[in-house]
């Protein structure tokens, strides 16, 4: 191991980690907003409301998070329509393009996590709600959401997990994130079990704090089971 | 007995094996850097590089496989795990690499050159305030990172993506090998791009990578380079390619 060149690098490797972060947590966000009204979609009980928001999450859900970048970053930009519109401003930027890409992944994924969620809250305190007399949307906001959302906890905790791992894809669409940073540094110094070593050292504290964070989040949300 | 004959038939069949991976000389590529090394349609790699490789194999006779497709960044350190004995990727020969590998004589010269949209007003010497592409860990990656000054510098796994990069209008101006970036600007995709400025001088001699207690390789390696130069064979391969000597 070759302390002094981890050393050297550590400043760049943690310039990526931030960059890392907020990816993940700005896409985290988006996907979280995205996913619960895709998750109360595919619970109705109506077949077509139940259904066209199914072609979203297949298709992010069934594909590869590198193909879905590639397409979206290298592809969409093959097209004049694409670059003359309005959009470019925005997709003509890697930055743009991942956090867009991610968040729709992620929230493919959560809003499947909510949909289990909502359909295994016990059916007695839905009727307890309808019993006492709330109205549809009240139900929902007091009863359906926050019960599914604690349900959802823990794997939604590990769809998190995922998510900073999936961003290591990043760096194929130009950005130094994490990976990027490690594997531009690779090319220059050659170092790749130390960078690479650094790097998942630094991807395994980002997972321990988180865990740590949610563990009391989970403890507090969920403190009326114990 | 019977132990003895599984035993001596085991041994025979191991002596074998070795001997048949002994014979067979690996060589790895990258086969995303056309016209230099690239893949077709059903997996093969086709190229400059690969018809120096079989030239050289046939100057040598032995047996080589080729292995490819090969990760560009990764691609030394698969040398040195033994997961093939050669390299022959359009490698340029550097010092940062002499520390992990050693190189052959050079087959083949490189120059940098600037590649834009024709008809964009780059000024060769100031580039200040453009987006400035280039494949990671190559010499064209290092020359934009330490000798463009205010420059955003991008960096793209393979050179096709920074050619659709540049196609795209993301970067400005790519810094790239003039050899493959001639064979860009002749393809339909690459019709409305031109050289910017003169050709880039860096010294930049492209060899094959072997491990560096391969001496023995090495020099079998030099032998028959120096044989199909002599004999024509190089030519005749260069002149499929380019219409100017490249050796």
């Amino acid at each position: 191991m070759n302390w002094e060149e981890i050393f050297l690098a550590l400043p760049k490797l943690l310039d990526g980690a931030l960059l890392t972060l907020e990816l993940v947590i700005i896409s985290c966000i988006v996907g979280f907003v995205i996913a619960i009204p895709i998750a109360l979609m595919r619970s109705s009980q109506n077949w077509w409301i139940r259904n066209i928001p199914l072609i979203y999450t297949f298709f992010f859900r069934g594909t590869p998070l590198l193909v879905q970048l590639f397409l979206f970053y290298y592809g969409a930009a093959q097209f004049d329509a694409v670059r003359d519109s309005f959009l470019w401003p925005v997709l003509r930027e890697a930055y743009w393009c991942a956090l867009i890409v991610f968040a729709l992944n992620t929230g493919a994924y959560t809003a499947e996590i909510f949909r289990g969620a909502i359909q295994s809250i016990p059916h007695g305190e839905i009727e307890a709600g309808i019993a006492i007399g709330m109205t549809k949307m009240t139900l929902y906001r007091r009863i359906v959401i926050p019960r599914a959302l604690r349900i959802a906890m823990p794997s939604y905790g590990n769809e998190i997990i995922l998510m900073l791992k999936s961003s290591a894809l990043a760096y194929t669409i130009t950005l130094f994130d994490l990976t990027g940073m490690t594997r531009t540094i690779i090319a220059r110094n050659y170092l790749a079990i130390e960078m690479y070593f650094t790097a998942g050292v630094i991807y395994l504290l980002l997972t321990f704090l988180f865990i740590q964070v949610w563990m009391r989040l989970e403890k507090r949300m969920l403190r009326f089971q114990a | 007995m019977k132990k003895i004959a599984l035993a001596l038939a085991g041994l025979l069949a191991f002596g074998v094996a070795t001997a048949d991976a002994g014979e067979k000389l690996r060589i790895g590529t990258e086969g995303a850097y056309p016209p230099f090394n690239n893949i077709d349609k059903d997996g093969k790699a086709f190229g400059f590089d690969l018809d120096i490789a079989d030239a050289l194999c046939a100057e040598m006779k032995v047996e080589c496989e080729i292995i490819a497709p090969l990760d560009w960044d990764s691609i030394i350190i698969g040398l040195n795990k033994k997961k093939y004995d050669a390299i022959i990727a359009s490698m340029s020969i550097t010092e940062e690499r002499k520390k992990a590998v050693a190189f052959t004589d050079p087959y083949y010269s490189n120059n940098l050159t600037l590649v834009a949209k024709k008809g964009a007003t780059i000024d060769p010497s100031n580039l200040a305030g453009k987006a400035v592409g280039a494949q990671r860990a190559t010499i064209a990656a290092n020359y934009a990172t330490d000798n463009l000054k205010d420059v955003d510098v991008k960096l793209y796994d393979t050179q096709e993506n920074a050619y659709l990069d540049l196609a795209s209008g993301r970067v400005d101006v790519l810094v790239s090998d003039k050899l493959p970036a001639y064979d860009w600007l002749r393809s339909e995709e690459g019709k409305g791009f031109e050289f910017v400025g003169d050709a880039i001088d860096v010294n930049d001699k492209i060899g094959i990578a072997i491990r560096q207690n391969d001496t023995e390789l090495a020099e079998k390696f030099n032998a028959a380079l120096k044989a199909i130069v002599a004999n024509g064979t190089y030519e005749k391969i260069n002149a499929k390619y380019f219409p100017f000597s490249i050796y």
